[in-house]
C-alpha cells in the first residue's frame, strides 16, 4: 500500500518547491468579492494562458449572493492537460481583504501571493512570496467609481499576474476580444488597464516568479465553453422548438444562451417571424407542463432546471412517463436536500430522478461529462425522447454546466433526426386502422398521431388513467398489466438506446472505477498516478440509465469496482447493485459531497483507504 | 338539451349531431356537467367544426372527465389536478393552428389550479376555458371548493368558514379579454356564448354554474339548479352573429342592442337588460360583479370583452407553420451556421 500513498503524495503539490522554475503545472486561485465584476478578469486570465496553447480550466467557487459575499476562482494550468480541480493553488491572488488571512494560510510552501496593497492588514507567512500592487491609485486615475472602479481593480491583477506568470500583453488583449465578441471598444479601455499595471509590475516587481506559463501547442484549434452553453448549441442543433422555464441556478445560463442562439438562427431578419418560443413559466410544474403539451401536439421540447425544479416536477414526470409524452429535462445539479448548497456542485438527483413519478415511474437518463457530450446529448436527448415517447432527463451539474472546459468544435450532428413512430394521416389511410397503445413492433414502443391529423382514425385521448391499447379509459386488471408490462418492456428497447458506457481497460487491472458525469477528470489523473506508482485499474464511464449488457460485462469483468460519485449515499452505486443483483457484492461506494469538485487526490486516498482495509482483512484472516 | 329535430340531420360537413359526440357520460344523473358536455357538442355542430382542428384539455375532477364525452373525434389530454393551463399552453404552441376547448372545475381552477390559471389567462393563450363552478369538489365526495360560499354547512365538511374565489373576477384581474358567467340549466346561453367564446382571440373563459346532485344541490347553496333558476339575472341577452351573416340592422334598436365586432369578422349581440351595463369596462365589470356577489346576485352573460391583447403565439411572433409541423431543414440550421457560432469561443 506504500506504493498508493506516493500516489496520494503527488497529488497534493504540483511540485514541492524548488528553485527550478515551474512551467504549465501549476494553480491560480483568485480571491474576489462577489459582484464585483471579477469573471471577466478571471476569463482573461485563463482564456490568454489558453490562447497560449497550455490546457487549463477555471472553476467559480462562488456563493448563492449577488454582492459582497467572498468567491474564489480556480484556473488550473496542466501540460499534461488535467482538467480536475486540485486541493492547493500555489498561486494566490488575494483581492478580498476579508479573506486574505485564510486565502494566505491555504497556499503551500514556495507558494505566491500578489495582493492589493492598499490593504491594512496583511498576514505574514515566511515561506511564501508575497507581492503588492497597488490598486488604489490605478482607479484613482480612472476617475471609475462604485462597480466600475472594482472593474478596474480586477483587470489591475490581470496585468499584475500576466507580468508574473509571462503571458504577453498580445494574448489578453486576444482573450478579451473573444470574451467581448470583437467590441473593441470594451477591449480597448480594459486593456488600457491592464498595460498600465504590466508595467507598473515591470517597474517595480523585483521577484522572479518561479511560477511560468510557456507557449505550448496542446490547445490549437480548441475552444473554451461552458456546458449550459454547449447544452443549448446541442438542443439548437437537435431542433428544439419550444423551451418553457423558469429560472434557477446552475440551470439558467443555459436557457439565457438559448435565448441568444434561437433569435439569430430561428427567426426571419425581416419579417420577424420565429419558428421557435421560449417562455418562461410561472414555476417548473408549469414548465414540464407546457413542454410535455408541446411534446404531445409534436415539437421538439425542453425545460432545464436544477434539483428543487425536478422535485416540484415529479408529478408531471409521472404522466409524461404514462402517457408516452417525449420531452427533454436537463438538470443542471446542484447540491440538495432542500435549497441546500444552491451555487455548490454534486451529483445528488440520480436517484430521485431515475424513479421520479409515483407508482411503476422508471426514466431514461442521460449523463453528460464534458461540454462534447454537453452538445451531443443536446441533439441526442431529443431523438431518444421522440423514439421512445417518453421524458428524458439529462443530468449535468454545476461543475460542468457553469465552468469553462476545454474542447474541440463540435462536430455537426450527421445522423437525421429521429422523431420516432409517428404516424401520418396518409399512414392510416394505407394501414386503415390505428391503436395508440398497441404494441406493434414487440420493442414496447407504440405508434402516435399528432394532434391535428386530419384522418378519422388519427384521434386518441391522452390521460393519466388506466387505458387499453385504444387509449380508452380502463380499469380493467389485465389492461392496467399488459400496459404496465409494455412501458417496462420499452424500458428493456431504452436499455439498448442510450449511449454506451465508455471503457478504459488496462492489463492486469487490480480494480475497476466506475464513474458518470465530471467525476471522470479527478479519475483520469487518479488512476494516472496510480499508474505511475505500479496500479492499474480498469475504468468504466456511464453514459445512461437504464444500464445495458455492456455496463453489466464491465461489471462482471472485475473482483473489486470502485464506484465514485458526489453525493452521500452512493446513489448510482446503490441503482448498479439493483441492476445487477449478481454483481452487488464487488460494488464499493466512494461517495464524496462537500459541493466541491471532485479532486485526483480524494480519490487515490479513498481508494488506497479502501484497498489498506481489504489488505488488513485478508492479513488478519 | 340537445335540440331533437337537428338529429339526424347533417350540418355543412355533412355530420350529424351523433357524430360530434364521445363516449358516454358516466357522471351522475342530472350533473350539469353533462348539460355543458351537450351544449359543446350542439354548438360545435351547428359552427360546423373540422374536430381534429379542436383540442379537448382539461385537469382532473367530475368536470375534467367532461372532455371523454364530447368531440369524440378530435384529440384530447385530460392532465393532471389543476395543471390543465400549462398542457394547453404547450401544445398550443406546438401547434397554433388548433384551437382548444378546456374544462375545468371550481377546485381544479380556484385551489390547486389558480396559479396556473392565472397565468394562462395573463399569456392570453387562444382557448374556450370553461370552469364548471359547483362549489364542490364533487370527485372526491363533497368537500369545499375554493368557490363555496361563506357559511355554507356540508355534511362532512362542516361551515366553510371562507369567502369564496370569484373565478370571473379572478380572470379579469389578470387581464382575461372574456369573462362570462352562465348556468348550466340556461342552455341558449350557455351554447351562445360557447359559440361567441370559440371566435374570441385569447383566452375566453366561462364561469358557468353546474350543479353538483350528488353533494351541493340543496337550494340554500348558490350553485344548486334551484338558486340558479330562481336567481339567474342575465345582464343581457346575449347572441351570437357568424361572420358570413348578414346584420340586419332594423334589428337593432339603439340603445338596447350592442353589436360588437370580433377580431374575426363575427359579432356578439347584446340586448341590453341592464341599462348602464357596458362589458367594455373593467373597473364596471368588477364593480358589478362585486355588488352582484354582496347582494347574492347572480349574474350571467358576458361580464368583460376587450380584444385588443395578442395572443401568446402572437406575442412570441410565431410563423404561419405550427412548430409541430417544422421539418429538420428549419429545424436544423446549416453546418455554416454550426462552424459560425464556434467562433465565438
Ligand atoms: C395533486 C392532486 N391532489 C388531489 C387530487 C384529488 N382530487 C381529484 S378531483 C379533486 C377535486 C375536484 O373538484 P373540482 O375541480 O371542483 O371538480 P368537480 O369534481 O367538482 O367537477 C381532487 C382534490 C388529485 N387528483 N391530484
Ligand atoms: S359528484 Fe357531482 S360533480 Fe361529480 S358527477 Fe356527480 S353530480 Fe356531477
Amino acid at each position: 500500500m506504500a506504493v498508493i500513498e506516493n500516489a496520494v503524495e503527488a497529488t497534493a503539490v504540483a511540485q514541492p518547491p524548488t528553485d527550478k522554475p515551474i512551467i504549465n503545472d501549476f494553480a491560480i486561485v483568485v480571491a474576489t468579492a462577489n459582484g464585483t465584476g471579477s469573471q471577466t478578469a478571471n476569463m482573461a486570465l485563463l482564456r490568454a494562458i489558453f490562447k497560449m496553447g497550455v490546457p487549463v480550466n477555471g472553476k467559480n467557487i462562488f456563493p448563492s449572493n449577488i454582492q459582497g459575499l467572498p468567491t474564489w476562482y480556480h484556473i488550473r494550468v496542466s501540460q499534461d492537460g488535467y482538467t480536475a480541480r486540485r486541493e492547493t493553488n500555489e498561486l494566490l491572488v488575494a483581492f478580498n481583504e476579508t479573506t486574505i488571512y485564510q486565502d494566505v494560510r491555504d497556499l503551500p510552501p514556495g507558494g505566491l501571493c500578489l495582493y492589493n496593497a492598499d490593504f491594512r492588514s496583511l498576514p505574514t507567512r515566511d515561506d511564501v512570496t508575497m507581492v503588492g500592487i497597488p490598486v488604489r491609485p490605478f482607479v484613482a486615475e480612472s476617475g471609475l467609481k462604485g462597480k466600475l472602479g472594482d472593474y478596474i481593480a480586477n483587470m489591475v491583477y490581470v496585468g499584475a499576474m500576466a507580468y508574473l506568470l509571462g503571458v504577453p500583453l498580445a494574448k489578453i488583449d486576444e482573450a478579451l476580444d473573444v470574451h467581448f465578441k470583437q467590441r473593441r471598444k470594451f477591449v480597448d479601455s480594459n486593456m488600457a488597464v491592464v498595460r498600465a499595471a504590466y508595467q507598473w509590475a515591470n517597474d517595480n516587481i523585483v521577484y522572479n516568479s518561479l511560477y511560468r506559463v510557456e507557449p505550448m501547442a496542446a490547445t490549437a484549434g480548441k475552444m473554451l465553453i461552458t456546458g449550459n452553453e454547449a447544452a443549448a448549441l446541442g438542443a439548437v442543433f437537435g431542433g428544439v422548438s419550444f423551451a418553457a422555464w423558469y429560472p434557477i441556478t446552475p440551470s439558467t445560463s443555459l436557457i439565457d444562451a438559448l435565448n441568444d442562439y434561437l433569435p439569430r438562427l430561428r427567426r426571419d431578419p425581416e419579417t420577424g417571424q420565429a419558428t421557435y418560443a421560449v417562455v418562461q413559466a410561472e414555476d417548473e410544474l408549469a414548465a414540464i407542463g407546457m413542454i410535455l403539451g408541446a411534446g404531445w401536439s409534436g415539437a421538439r421540447a425542453m425545460t432545464a432546471t436544477s434539483g428543487p425544479g425536478i422535485s416540484l416536477m415529479a408529478e408531471f414526470a409521472g404522466l409524461g412517463y404514462f402517457s408516452e409524452t417525449p420531452a427533454v429535462i436537463w438538470n443542471v445539479q446542484r447540491v440538495g436536500p432542500s435549497t441546500g448548497l444552491p451555487t455548490r456542485t454534486g451529483q445528488g438527483d440520480v436517484l430521485f430522478t431515475y424513479y421520479l413519478g409515483h407508482g411503476d415511474t422508471l426514466n431514461v437518463i442521460l449523463f453528460p461529462a464534458s461540454v462534447a457530450e454537453c452538445f451531443e446529448f443536446g441533439v441526442t436527448a431529443f431523438d431518444l425522447a421522440d423514439e421512445l415517447q417518453t421524458p428524458v432527463f439529462v443530468l449535468s451539474d454545476l461543475d460542468l454546466g457553469m465552468n469553462n472546459w476545454m474542447t474541440e468544435p463540435f462536430a455537426y450532428p450527421e445522423q437525421p433526426m429521429n422523431r420516432g413512430k409517428v404516424v401520418t394521416a396518409a399512414d392510416l389511410q394505407r394501414d386503415g386502422r390505428f391503436a395508440r397503445y398497441l404494441d406493434v413492433d414487440g420493442d414496447g414502443i407504440p405508434y402516435r398521431t399528432l394532434p391535428g391529423n386530419p384522418h378519422p382514425l388519427a384521434a386518441w385521448f391522452a390521460r393519466g388513467t388506466g387505458h387499453n391499447e385504444h387509449a380508452v379509459y380502463s380499469e380493467k386488471p389485465q389492461d392496467w398489466e399488459n400496459n404496465m408490462l409494455r412501458l417496462r418492456r420499452k424500458f428493456e428497447t431504452a436499455r439498448q438506446l442510450v449511449p454506451d458506457p465508455i471503457i478504459q481497460e488496462e492489463a492486469d487491472a487490480a480494480f475497476g472505477i466506475i464513474a458518470f458525469g465530471t467525476t471522470q477528470y479527478a479519475i483520469d489523473e487518479a488512476r494516472d498516478r496510480l499508474a505511475k506508482q505500479g496500479v492499474a485499474t480498469g475504468f468504466m464511464r456511464l453514459r445512461g440509465l437504464p444500464i445495458n449488457d455492456d455496463v453489466r460485462a464491465f461489471i462482471g469483468r472485475y473482483e473489486r469496482l470502485y464506484v465514485v460519485e458526489l453525493n452521500r449515499d452512493g446513489q448510482i452505486h446503490k441503482i448498479l447493485q439493483t441492476e445487477a443483483p449478481e454483481q452487488a457484492a464487488r460494488l464499493v461506494s466512494l461517495a464524496h459531497m462537500d459541493g466541491l469538485p471532485l479532486t485526483a487526490r480524494w480519490v487515490v486516498e479513498a481508494i488506497a483507504a479502501q484497498e489498506a482495509g481489504r489488505k488488513e482483512q485478508t492479513s488478519d484472516d | 338539451m340537445i335540440n331533437e329535430t337537428k338529429r339526424g340531420k347533417e350540418n355543412k360537413l355533412g355530420l350529424t349531431l351523433k357524430e360530434y359526440k364521445g363516449l358516454p357520460s358516466t357522471l351522475c344523473n342530472g350533473c350539469g356537467h353533462n348539460s355543458i358536455a351537450n351544449q359543446i357538442v350542439q354548438v360545435a355542430y351547428e359552427l360546423d367544426i373540422e374536430q381534429h382542428t379542436i383540442l379537448r384539455m382539461s385537469g382532473i375532477g367530475c368536470s375534467s372527465k367532461s372532455p371523454a364525452y364530447f368531440l369524440g373525434g378530435s384529440f384530447g389530454f385530460n392532465s393532471l389536478h389543476g395543471r390543465m393551463p400549462s398542457i394547453a399552453t404547450g401544445a398550443l404552441m406546438g401547434n397554433h393552428s388548433l384551437h382548444a376547448i378546456g374544462v375545468s372545475g371550481d377546485g381544479d381552477t380556484g385551489s390547486i389550479g389558480l396559479g396556473q390559471f392565472k397565468h394562462m389567462v395573463r399569456r392570453n393563450v387562444r382557448m374556450v376555458y370553461v370552469v364548471e363552478n359547483n362549489g364542490v369538489y364533487g370527485l372526491t365526495k363533497g368537500q369545499f371548493s375554493a368557490t363555496a360560499d361563506e357559511g355554507q354547512v356540508l355534511k362532512y365538511a362542516g361551515e366553510n368558514e371562507f369567502p369564496p374565489v370569484d373565478l370571473c373576477m379572478e380572470a379579469i384581474v389578470a387581464g382575461a379579454g372574456f369573462v362570462a358567467r352562465s348556468f348550466s340549466g340556461d342552455a341558449k346561453q350557455v351554447r351562445e356564448l360557447l359559440k361567441a367564446a370559440l371566435h374570441f382571440n385569447g383566452t375566453a373563459v366561462l364561469d358557468i354554474i353546474s350543479p353538483c346532485v350528488a353533494f351541493n344541490n340543496a337550494d340554500t347553496s348558490t350553485k344548486s339548479y334551484g338558486y340558479g333558476r330562481e336567481h339567474e339575472a342575465p345582464l343581457h341577452d346575449f347572441g351570437w352573429v357568424p361572420p358570413a351573416e348578414e346584420i340586419e340592422l332594423n334589428d337593432l334598436e339603439p340603445g338596447e342592442t350592442r353589436l360588437v365586432e370580433m377580431h374575426d369578422g363575427s359579432f356578439i349581440r347584446l340586448q341590453k337588460l341592464e341599462e348602464a351595463y357596458d362589458p367594455g369596462n373593467k373597473i364596471a365589470a368588477l364593480s358589478r360583479l362585486q355588488t352582484a356577489h354582496d347582494n347574492q346576485e347572480f349574474i350571467t352573460g358576458l361580464i368583460y370583452l376587450n380584444e385588443s391583447r395578442p395572443t401568446l403565439a402572437e406575442v412570441n411572433r410565431m410563423v404561419a407553420t405550427p412548430l409541430a409541423q417544422l421539418g429538420e431543414e428549419v429545424l436544423r440550421p446549416s453546418r455554416q451556421a454550426l462552424a459560425a457560432l464556434l467562433t465565438e469561443f
